[in-house]
């Protein structure tokens, strides 16, 4: 990234109210970094009016007063790529959290910088080219065993292509050169990247792999392809978090960025102690491995969590150009609008709808739009999909954040107050929710899971529509009044809602449920279905078949590692049990 | 110290000062009044031309001619151990007619954010001898708990029953209480006080009040003061603090008032734009730091304005606290203490405290089909006011019954009953048994042999 010219200009403060501020006398470029009073603040320009420039500033402000100086770094908000990254926690400006205690504390003062990767540390590199290849922005240069994934070194995207002069190998920190250019470019293993930037790609393509999380409605009913965008709306106390976590932990991704934006400092402590304990049910390693984590909670300064989101996006772009699939994890991007409209109403900008400020729209797309299945520049595949939990108040999806983000997003998990409320986890709402990616999945499902699955899939979706709309004249009527067919369509309705759709996520077995063992218990509840069915038209009884005694023991299966003898067994005593029934009418 | 008499506007709690001296962003300011009287305030917004200051008292006696002094400090709250058992202002100074507090030192009032990173994470179960909190909602040392109520329920014994009932079980540490109340009248504050000295838990806390008739303004930084206080005992002296803030609807009140005078784009309802900053700014610092020894668990208590949970206020806090104990009218007019609905009560942290390690094995999933049957109780409520009970079929009326049950017996306790939490749980399982042992879908098959009634009972017969 080229140094602008007006590094180092310098002017001084006019005026402070809080976290935005204005300067006077300093020329700026918009998005330009600064450095805010005696303490060196770091501060964005975000206005420019005349003389003056307006400038965000991600610290706290007490104390300071108009008069001191204001340095302009002439550098947009950048941050480091490189080896090191992994097993990070960063705050919104990507400062490392752990640095940080180390040199403030236990609270986070001001002032204080760090830089996002660890110069110090040596990281062996292997290269991968020699002299005389020709390169390219975004060819793989060498790569460094981080943890147990592989860190590549690419030629950085704004490089020109050329060939090889020089390579090494061996053991470098991350502002060593490594690789020398015939036209004079020194390579290191780190880049900096501009967060408002997106990374350039060759193509983007169109996502026809399911990203696997192991939720059963999830990937059973509403799947997010890799490189696709959902949002996961939802009142507070309805299981936001707790999704989007499960989502970090078991999502068959090879990296993941997971960012905490606004939220609660307990539950990102939770994440810090957790993650590093679990194990990647793939690799065996732990999760920690490959996963980034951005924590700003809902106290750190207002500033630093408007710029966490574009922290998190580029950093999960670095990692897909490497070829990899990236799950990006934004909680909360409603925090995220809220900083927008804090800092807009700041500015005494024109106010959009609900205060928030008109370019809402426009941020929130232009976010989204950074995820995709992609053909990097080096001619690979990779993926970021984006995952973001909206937060409406009171629970209210008509507000503008949620709507805003369902023009964009393909997949909507509706999170719902009522059924957390009687313990339904995950309390997503079957019948709200929706992924417009199930049509360019199901060749996907029908090779790797069973040509079955969309059939049953269907079906499923079908007894659950029945089901509502049957409730409702039971709401009315009670339901021995219904027909008898129906009074077995509430019963199988209830079954795939407590076997199926609910999962226990604190459940050491039940919190992964990989495809095939959804397919085998969806396919015990449909061979219920089809024996309820057959029974009742030979005579049998609703209230007979409601009382089949081996069915209540499939809800066992959820917490059985090795289940299939025991759902054998079961499938063999309904069968059992209903020619019993049969016989006996 | 330069006095500068160049007052331009006073307006609500404003005070507007011309060609000053660079003055700080948040600095601490004096203003001297005509007859030598000194009120405190802030500076909001500075600049060379204007300087905005925001008076914690009312402004009556302010004029064009009063003196404007900036004290070189931001707001710093002085702090000692000897102030336990001591009543204090909403602005700090004592009124119990105690001599002065020697300060042991002085803190920055704002409070620096805790770093996610040096944070512990909470896991240790508070026992407060309630059930519909111990056994569905539980706390654990380090949580921010709010109970949302309503004007007229008694969500004040239920944070003095939590205040008097809280233990950590098997620990002897040492703890205080600091009690910050916010525009509540004179009467609930004697009630708080008279329980506290009752129970002897006045040696141990620290008293913060801002009555209905003290100036609003001052509310804003009440709750800052407590937690400055807080956090000097938790982190610096060791102890495990409660933190009882009341009534939090009062404080955003105040916020929103200094809002509208500031003429700034009002949010939903009137409430500024940064409430969920400012909110998050006072609940985020409860929890507990690796290596040290104290804590902080903050119960915040807010009456949500005509019952209603989406408004601004409950909303906000909601989305940063860690679950919720919701206090129901309906319950109340039942006649049940106390009135806690579980439905939509929730404890984001009760999956840390609980369990074999902490509680009992069965804790959580006895929990899961507690909250399960209720809510289909309770839904069928609903339907029985249309169709009748005898509509219903057999599984429903008994479900119907559980919900009676449950509230009766599970929910309804006495303002003096500490119940243990095998008391809590074996209770529940009491309940439960009323139901037919295949409908307890949530529970697994050992739990169900070890600690159902009807083969508990079998267990020992056969022994």
């Amino acid at each position: 990234m080229k140094e602008n010219q007006k590094k180092g200009d310098k002017g001084v403060l006019k005026r402070i109210a809080g976290p935005v501020v204005a300067a006077v006398g300093v020329d700026a470029h918009m998005y330009d970094v600064v450095r805010v009073g005696h303490e060196e603040l770091m501060g964005e320009v975000i206005k420019i009016q005349g003389e003056e420039i307006i400038i965000q500033v991600y610290e706290d402000t007490s104390g300071i007063r108009p008069g001191e100086p204001v340095e302009n770094t002439g550098l947009s908000l950048a941050v480091e790529l490189g080896p090191g990254l992994l097993t990070s926690i960063y705050d919104g400006i990507q400062r490392p959290l752990a640095v940080l205690v180390e040199k403030m504390g236990d609270f986070i003062e001001r002032g204080v910088s760090a830089p996002g990767l660890d110069h110090a540390k040596k990281w062996n590199f292997e290269p991968l080219v020699k002299e005389g290849d020709a390169v390219k922005p975004g060819s793989i240069i060498g790569q460094v065993q981080e943890t147990n994934i592989v860190h590549k070194i690419l030629v950085p995207p704004n490089a020109e292509p050329a060939t090889v002069r020089t390579i090494k190998s061996g053991s470098f920190t991350v502002d060593d050169v490594v690789c020398t250019l015939d036209n004079g470019t020194e390579l290191t293993m780190m880049q900096k990247w501009p967060v408002r930037v997106p990374r350039p790609v060759a193509e983007k393509m169109n996502p026809d792999i399911p990203l696997i999380t192991g939720q059963r409605i999830l990937d059973g009913l509403f799947p997010i392809a890799k490189g696709g965008t959902a949002a996961i709306p939802g009142p507070f106390g309805s299981g936001k978090t707790v999704t989007q976590q499960q989502l970090a932990k078991w999502s068959d991704a090879e990296i993941v960025v997971y960012i905490g934006c606004g939220e609660r400092g307990n539950e990102m402590t939770e994440v810090l102690t957790e993650f590093p304990e679990l194990e990647d049910p793939k690799t065996g390693k732990p999760l920690m491995e490959r996963t980034v984590l951005i924590a700003n909670t809902s106290n750190m300064p207002v500033a630093a969590r408007e710029a966490s989101v574009y922290t998190g996006i580029t950093i999960a772009e670095y990692f897909r150009d490497m070829g990899y699939d990236v799950s990006l994890m934004a909680d909360s991007t409603s925090r995220w609008a809220e900083a927008m409209r804090e800092i807009s109403s700041r500015l005494e900008e024109m106010p959009g709808e609900e205060g928030y400020p008109a370019y809402l729209a426009a941020r929130l797309s232009e976010f989204y739009e950074r995820a995709g299945l992609v053909e990097t520049l080096n001619g690979s595949s990779g993926s970021v999909s984006v995952i973001g939990a909206v937060s409406p108040p009171g629970g209210d999806f008509s507000e503008p954040v949620t709507q805003n983000t369902l023009r964009i997003v393909k997949v909507f998990w509706a999170l719902d107050a009522k059924l957390s409320q009687r313990r339904h986890f995950p309390a997503i709402n079957w019948l709200d929710s929706y992924s417009l990616y199930l049509e360019s999945l199901n060749d996907w499902y029908d090779r790797e899971v069973s040509p079955e699955w969309n059939v049953l899939r269907s079906w499923a979706m079908e007894v659950l529509q029945k089901e509502a709309e049957l409730q409702e004249i039971v709401q009315l009527v009670g339901s021995d009044a219904l027909p008898e067919t129906e009074q077995l369509t509430i019963e199988i309705a209830r079954m795939i809602r407590e076997i199926f759709l609910q999962q226990n996520a604190y459940d050491a077995v039940d919190t992964f449920c990989d495809m095939s063992k959804q397919y085998d218990m969806m396919k015990a509840i449909k061979a219920f279905s089809d024996l309820a069915y057959t029974a009742q038209a030979a005579g049998v009884t609703p209230q007979q078949i409601i009382g089949v005694k081996a069915k209540n023991d499939l809800p066992q299966i959820k917490f059985i590692k090795d289940y299939k003898p025991e759902l054998d067994r079961i499938k063999g005593e309904m069968e059992k049990e209903f020619n019993a029934m049969r016989s006996s009418v | 110290m330069k006095e500068y008499r160049t007052i331009t506007k006073i307006a609500g709690p404003l005070v507007f000062v011309e060609k000053t001296e660079p003055a700080m962003y948040n600095e601490l300011v004096n203003i001297a009044l005509y007859d030598g009287t000194i009120k405190r305030g802030q500076v909001l917004d500075t600049s060379d031309e204007l300087v905005v200051i925001q008076v914690f008292e009312t402004t009556a006696g302010i004029g064009r001619d009063s003196g404007v002094r900036f004290l070189g400090e931001t707001i710093k709250m002085p702090v000692g151990r000897e102030m336990l058992g001591r009543i204090l202002s909403g602005g700090g100074k004592p009124i119990d007619g105690g001599p002065d507090i020697v300060p042991e030192k002085r803190l920055d009032i704002t409070g620096a954010a805790i770093n996610p990173y040096a944070r512990a994470s909470p896991e240790e179960f508070i026992q407060t001898g309630i059930s519909t909190i111990d056994g569905t909602n539980t706390l654990v040392r380090g949580q921010k708990l709010p109970i949302f109520s309503g004007a007229g329920l008694p969500h004040n014994n239920i944070a003095l029953q939590i205040a008097r009932q809280s233990k950590v079980l098997g620990s002897q540490e040492e703890f205080a209480v600091v009690f910050a109340a916010m525009g509540i009248t004179k009467e609930e504050a004697n009630h708080f006080m008279d329980d506290f000295e009752r129970t002897g838990a006045l040696e141990r806390a620290v008293v913060f009040l801002n009555l209905a008739d003290d100036p609003a303004v001052e509310r804003i930084i009440t709750p800052r003061l407590a937690l400055t206080t807080a956090e000097y005992l938790a982190f610096e002296l060791g102890m495990h603090v409660l933190v009882i803030l009341t009534d939090m609807t009062n404080y955003c009140e105040a916020l929103r008032q200094i809002g509208a005078a500031r003429e700034e784009v009002p949010g939903r309802r009137g409430y500024p734009g940064y409430m969920y900053t400012d909110l998050a700014g006072i609940y985020e610092r409860a929890g507990i730091i690796k290596g040290k020894k104290g804590s902080i668990t903050q119960f915040p208590i807010l009456t949500m304005p005509g019952d209603d949970i989406t408004h601004p206020i409950p909303d906000l806090t909601g989305y940063i606290t860690e679950g919720q104990i919701v206090v129901s009218r309906e319950l109340h007019r039942k006649g049940i203490y106390p009135p806690i609905n579980v439905l939509p009560s929730l404890s984001r942290l009760m999956n840390l405290g609980i369990g074999e390690k902490h509680t009992r094995e069965d804790h959580k999933k006895v929990s899961d089909q507690l909250y399960a049957a209720y809510a289909e109780g309770n839904d069928l409520r609903g339907l029985v006011a249309i169709v009748g009970k005898d509509a219903l079929s057999e599984r429903d009326r008994m479900f119907l019954e559980f919900a009676d049950l449950f509230e009766d017996q599970f929910v309804r306790q006495g303002y003096e009953e500490d119940r243990s939490i095998t008391d809590t749980l074996d209770l529940g399982w009491k309940l439960l048994s009323s139901l037919p042992v295949e409908q307890l879908v949530r529970i697994d098959r050992e739990l169900i042999q070890k600690y159902h009634p009807q083969f508990r009972g079998a267990a020992k017969a056969a022994e």
